[in-house]
């Protein structure tokens, strides 16, 4: 380790009515965007709570900048918290919710006592940080509206204003995007990725989806039965899963970092990664993920062309037998229509493609490694985030 | 709703349901125009009844001041966390409506009469409660309670935990969380546990009768009123202290609907 972490969460043991965390190590560094994936029930809510002073561990300790605030109360640690379902403040308006942790800071001590021209000040700076938070998560034309009148996604913007306003330490996001609908969802998740940029907080992220993960982490931590059971780059966990349950979890899919681009001839979006382009529906430009599941592929021994289908050429690289499917990577080489890309690039780094084929036509079609095929899929089954 | 009832049965329901709410207003009604506003208004110029009225009034006020401060933590602890016995704690909260209001009198006389070891001790600081306006908070308070207490603890029930634990994270002590968070959003239940209890405390009869017969409290006055001299001198007593209770119930209930808005 180069330095020593923001965040260190040393052999943390939790016991709490049916969850129980067991030898919980972690180290987020300062600045991180850091995912904790898992599934429902593996603990990840009460992880969260517990470094926010909620729940007490029943053995271990955690140490923020060095120091070992385990038994700090949750008032002293400086860290958020973001529920899922927002938690704001019903009987305050999103001003007020947003200043909530500052007037209570301010409530300490003398400031206690309305010291005439002090205390105004004190207001005028509130208001200044809640405009400025406001304008961040856009959210500055809601200030006076009631918590009950607004969408989902704007309950959640405010909940995050209220929590990054205090200039935490860390702030922990409990699936911040989970109760959300889906174009609310990709929308967010643009907001946490852009404000996490601009403000450079160290953000500490539980969610189940996988996407999620990997668009925002700079590095997921798999979780599973109270336990972390992998550590790593999201490329780290998609491509070499420690365990048979992280390559269950995270799924045989195919997962794509690249480039979104306008197409050459034609209307459409392309997307493009090392020596490959092939068509998506999506309303995003640039650097993003896109990924396809080994189900919506389909493999054949000629050019399946079409206007609404990507095909390309690849080889079998692998040949898995998984019970009901049989899963099959394909290597494809790289650019297989004219795209101006360098020579000799896509050898190496040629994607790959998992796709699942009965048993029955992998005998027809007299597949194994090796062999010579055709992967093809449908613009709109590639999901671009 | 109304779509489910068949034709036959709203109707059966509806006569049903008319005829007890008309059996609650008949009497009240029967009484309040039995007496002229000429009498009300000389029953009102008493200084005794004038008297009594402020009496029963603020005797309720501070039994509800003292359920008010001792009931909303205990509400708040019974709301908020687990403990062996709470279902016991949460019975014997209970137990003073289950119970005649005239026994509940008696057991408090054997606390805090005259020879009592408490009766003593308040007796050295010169607070009686036989015969005395203490007597009738200590009894209004006992039998009236339960409507604070329990109204509070539903009020803080209904409040999300994690409001707090966010509110803590955000900065706020744990009596920071209770006052900022907790307290404000039970608050309306509150306020109506206080009006229960109190109205509840103003018509309280038997409990009080047995502590403290003397200073006469307004229900106490009507009684005698009415044993002594008969019902045509009770009933402007009892027309006046009918027409004050609505009054105040009235008030109390719009500032209580106003607050939901």
């Amino acid at each position: 380790m180069k330095e020593a972490a923001h965040l260190q969460i040393q052999n943390l043991a939790v016991d709490l009515a049916e969850f129980h965390l067991r030898e919980i190590n972690l180290n987020v560094h300062t600045g991180e965007y850091f995912v904790i994936l898992g599934p429902t029930g593996a603990g990840k809510t009460v992880l969260l709570e517990t470094i926010a002073g909620l729940f007490q561990p029943r053995l271990g300790s955690i140490l923020l900048r060095g120091e070992d605030i385990t038994e700090f109360p949750p008032e002293r640690r400086g860290i958020s918290f973001v529920y899922q379902d927002y938690v704001l403040f019903p009987h305050l308006n999103v001003a007020e919710n947003i200043a909530f942790g500052l007037k209570i800071r301010d409530l300490r001590g003398f400031q206690r006592l309305n010291l005439g021209g002090l205390f105004k000040k004190k207001n005028a700076v509130i208001e200044q940080q809640v405009n400025e938070i406001s304008e961040l998560l856009r959210v500055d034309h809601l200030l006076h509206r009631d918590p009950k009148t607004l969408s989902g996604g704007e309950q959640q913007r405010a909940a995050l204003a209220r929590a990054l306003v205090v200039k935490p330490q860390v702030m922990l996001l409990d699936e911040p995007l989970s109760a959300l609908d889906p174009e609310t969802r990709e929308d967010l998740q643009r907001e946490l990725a852009r404000i996490h940029k601009e403000l450079g907080t160290t953000i500490l992220h539980v969610t189940h989806d996988f996407e999620e993960a990997v668009a925002l982490g700079d590095r997921i931590a798999v979780m599973n039965e109270g336990r972390i059971v992998q550590v790593g780059s999201p490329q780290d966990i998609f491509r070499r899963p420690a365990s048979e349950f992280v390559a269950r979890f995270v799924g045989s899919r195919n997962i794509f970092s690249g480039r979104v681009e306008d197409a050459a001839q034609g209307s459409h979006k392309e997307f493009a990664l090392d020596g490959l382009r092939f068509a998506v529906v999506t309303a995003l430009t640039g650097p993003a993920h896109a990924s396809l599941r080994p189900e919506d592929i389909i493999l054949s021994q000629e050019s399946l062309r079409s206007s609404a289908r990507n095909c390309f050429p690849g080889v079998v690289a692998e040949v898995a037998d998984r019970g009901a499917f049989i899963y099959v990577t394909v290597r494809v080489a790289s650019s297989p229509h004219p795209s101006p890309l360098p020579e000799g690039e896509g050898t190496a780094s040629s994607p790959h493609f998992i796709c699942t084929i009965t048993h029955r036509s992998r005998e027809e079609m007299n597949l194994r490694e090796g062999s010579e095929v055709y992967v093809a899929f449908k613009a709109s089954a590639v999901h671009v985030f | 709703m109304t779509s489910l009832f068949s034709n036959k049965q709203r109707l059966t329901f509806t006569i049903l349901g008319a005829l007890l709410v008309f059996f609650v207003v008949w009497p009240i009604l029967r009484t309040v125009t039995s007496s002229s506003p000429a009498i009300l208004w000389e029953t009102l110029l008493e200084a005794e009844v004038r008297g009594s009225i402020l009496l029963t009034f603020s005797s309720s006020a501070i039994a509800t001041g003292a359920a008010l401060f001792f009931g909303v933590p205990l509400a708040y602890v019974l709301a908020r966390s687990t403990f062996p016995g709470k279902r016991l704690v949460e019975g014997l909260i209970d137990l003073p409506i289950v119970i005649p209001h005239s026994a509940a009198g008696i057991a408090l006389l054997m606390v805090f009469g005259r020879r009592t070891l408490l009766g003593k001790a308040f007796g050295l600081v010169g607070l009686k409660f036989v015969s005395a306006a203490p007597g009738i908070v200590v009894a209004m308070l006992f039998v009236s309670l339960p409507f604070l207490v329990d109204s509070a603890r539903e009020g803080f029930e209904a409040v999300d935990p994690r409001l707090e634990r966010v509110a803590r994270t955000l900065g706020a002590s744990s009596w920071g969380s209770f006052w900022r968070v907790s307290f404000p959003l039970a608050w309306r239940n509150i306020l109506s546990g206080i009006i229960m209890m109190w109205a509840r405390g103003l018509s309280e009869f038997g409990a009080v009768v047995i502590l403290a017969y003397h200073p006469m409290v307004a229900p106490v006055l009507l009684y005698e009123r009415f044993e002594t001299y008969g019902l045509k001198y009770a009933r402007p007593v009892a027309t006046l202290i009918i027409l004050i209770c609505l009054g105040t119930f009235i008030l109390l209930r719009m500032v209580n609907e106003r607050g939901k808005e």
